[in-house]
């Protein structure tokens, strides 16, 4: 090869171009994806008014006429994701500092693995569990026709958002300088006044993003909903009713759908909503992240 | 109440809520080991389903998640790759760069049903591949890019700078110092992420609903645009579309499915365990 310089300087400037252009991937599979929901979805935004469609109380995509309101499906995603969040927001702050700050090394590496573990389960084995225990134990409990509801998806989601609350806000904790900590516990603080006051303080834009990511992520969580809120299209009063999220609603309903037709670009149009609303979820937990990162 | 009483009670509260949050992998693990095992046969790992998919195997559907882990696998690791060389070792700071990285960020969070949408929109109708191992392994591999980027470019970055230094100032070029020096470096931290994409893309359901997967098809795939059962659709299937199935084929099918996806991961965790003792910088 050492003969052929100039083959080699080409095949390296090839190579080169071809790293940048995979660099762009990402913009481009995003950019991608928006326009293929809206490419399938617009049509729904001609024909109902967006308003009439975010606000619309009455989601009966199959009779005559269909009606696309996507109002009781938002309020699904949002009595899941809240309840999720009362849930998973403090057992997961708490987790985090006990590991961050108080676990000895080992113990430390076995509940990091118990986390990353916890994160790998596949959703339809967590929605399996949830229909077939979590559900019916919540139903005899509380006394309701059926158990299926935003409450047992919440608890079943907390699951899900608990790892990434926890492995990121741990993050955080353990990101902040260690001199806060010297200096802190030089001047007679204890260890626990220590996190309390100062740790959890100069952590706390990086754990509001943890908070954010959990959010995000249970916002877009499918199967293990669909499995266990009920399925029923409604705005809740209580946790205790059942539940259709947006998700879940697009997974149950796509398989039934005629290409092109109007419920066809309904579901996009959901898909559509769900996309812009976890791109600023992300972004602001981005925002949170580098803000943190700053402190330091 | 001094201030070491509090700190006590403070500490045994957290670690408290830790067993909270972790005692139900174990849990999980415990239920489904226990009423799965039984369902575990030879038969069931390599026949397929039978009368209504009540009684018979699930190997269709093991055949189906290993061609689209595969597919997922072929097209974004090669991709990812090169994207986190370019992140890491071209890359400058400026508009460009934090835009891939918010695009970075945004993909990771798009939610797994709209990535079902995504390759159904542009593989199976406008690129007219259908629902098959082709468009199936496409959409999960567009899905599983950020882990894959996110994971590479962290091994490069801790391939120390002295190591790049030493090699440009003996003349060599760019690409050869990454080609020679800064990827082989980098190879075992890009091989976890390969595996922890591996694990994700075996027990993602929504993402291959609308784009590969079948409801039952007892022969296997024969080419690329076959159309696959998978374990996690399977489950899926059984669990809400078919009455009076045995609990023991569900549980069953959720331990194969649990079980490929934790041993892929343990695989991960020790490559890292011996990745963090082996380096010698």
């Amino acid at each position: 090869m050492h003969h052929r310089p100039d083959w080699d300087r080409f095949r390296d400037l090839l190579i080169e171009k071809l790293v940048f252009i995979s660099g762009l991937a990402s913009i481009v599979f995003v950019l991608l994806i928006f326009a293929f929901l809206l490419k399938e979805g617009i049509r729904t935004f001609a024909e109902v008014p967006a308003a009439d469609f975010l606000l619309g109380r009455k989601w009966y995509p199959i009779s005559l006429p269909p009606q696309f309101g996507i109002l009781p499906l938002i309020a699904g995603s949002v009595a899941v994701t809240v309840g999720a969040t009362v849930f998973a927001v403090p057992l997961g702050i708490a987790s985090a500092i006990y590991i961050a700050e108080v676990a000895p090394p080992r113990l430390k590496e076995v509940l990091k693995t118990g986390i990353e573990l916890l994160a790998a389960i596949p959703s339809v084995v967590i929605g399996f569990l949830g229909m077939i225990i979590v559900a019916p134990f919540i139903g005899k409990t509380f006394n309701l026709p059926t158990g299926q509801t935003a409450l047992a998806g919440s608890l079943m989601l907390s699951l899900m958002a608990m790892p990434t609350t926890v492995s990121i806000a741990e993050d955080a904790l353990t990101a902040v300088p260690r001199r806060y900590r010297e200096a802190a516990l030089a001047l007679g603080a204890t260890h626990w006044e220590y996190i309390y006051r100062i740790g959890l303080r100069a952590a706390a834009p990086g754990i509001l993003a943890a908070v954010m990511l959990g959010i995000g992520r249970v916002i877009g969580e499918t199967m293990a909903v669909m499995m266990i809120t009920g399925n029923a299209a409604q705005i809740p009063h209580s946790l205790l009713q059942p539940v259709r999220t947006m998700t879940a609603t697009i997974a149950a309903e796509m398989g039934e759908t005629v290409r092109g037709s109007e419920h066809y670009s309904a579901l996009f149009a959901i898909g559509i909503v769900l996309f812009i609303i976890t791109f600023l979820v992300n972004l602001v937990a981005d925002v949170f992240l580098h803000r943190s990162r700053g402190t330091t | 109440m001094n201030s070491n009483a509090k700190q006590k009670i403070a500490f045994t509260l957290l670690m408290l809520t830790t067993v909270v949050v972790t005692i139900p992998v174990l849990l999980i693990v415990g239920v489904i080991l226990k009423h799965g095992v039984g369902a575990l046969s030879w038969d069931f790992l390599t026949t397929p389903p039978r009368h209504g998919m009540r009684e018979g195997g699930i190997f269709p559907a093991i055949v189906g998640t290993l061609c689209l882990v595969v597919g997922a696998v072929v097209f974004a690791v090669p991709l990812g790759v090169l994207a986190a060389i370019y992140l890491n070792e071209y890359s400058k700071e400026n508009l460009l760069t934090r835009l891939i990285r918010l695009a970075i960020i945004n993909l990771a969070g798009v939610p797994s049903v709209v990535y079902g949408l995504f390759g159904m929109g542009l593989f199976v109708i406008f690129l007219k591949f259908g629902s098959s191992i082709l468009a199936g392994g496409l959409t999960l591999a567009v899905m599983n890019l950020p882990v894959i980027i996110t994971a590479s470019k962290e091994a490069l970055a801790s391939v120390p700078q002295s190591f790049r230094e030493v090699s440009l100032s003996l003349g060599v070029s760019r690409w050869q110092t990454i080609r020679h020096i800064v990827l082989p470096n980098a190879i075992p931290g890009i091989l976890t992420g390969i595996i922890l994409e591996v694990s994700r893309a075996a027990g993602e359901t929504a993402p291959i609903l609308f784009t590969a997967a079948a409801f039952y098809l007892p022969g296997l795939p024969n080419s690329v645009f076959s159309q696959v059962m998978a374990l996690p659709s399977h489950l899926f299937a059984i669990s809400t579309q078919i009455p009076n199935i045995g609990l023991e084929m569900r549980y069953g099918t959720a331990l194969v499915l649990l079980g490929l996806v934790f041993g892929v991961n343990f695989f991960a965790i020790l490559l890292r365990a011996r990745l963090r003792r082996r380096k010698k910088w």
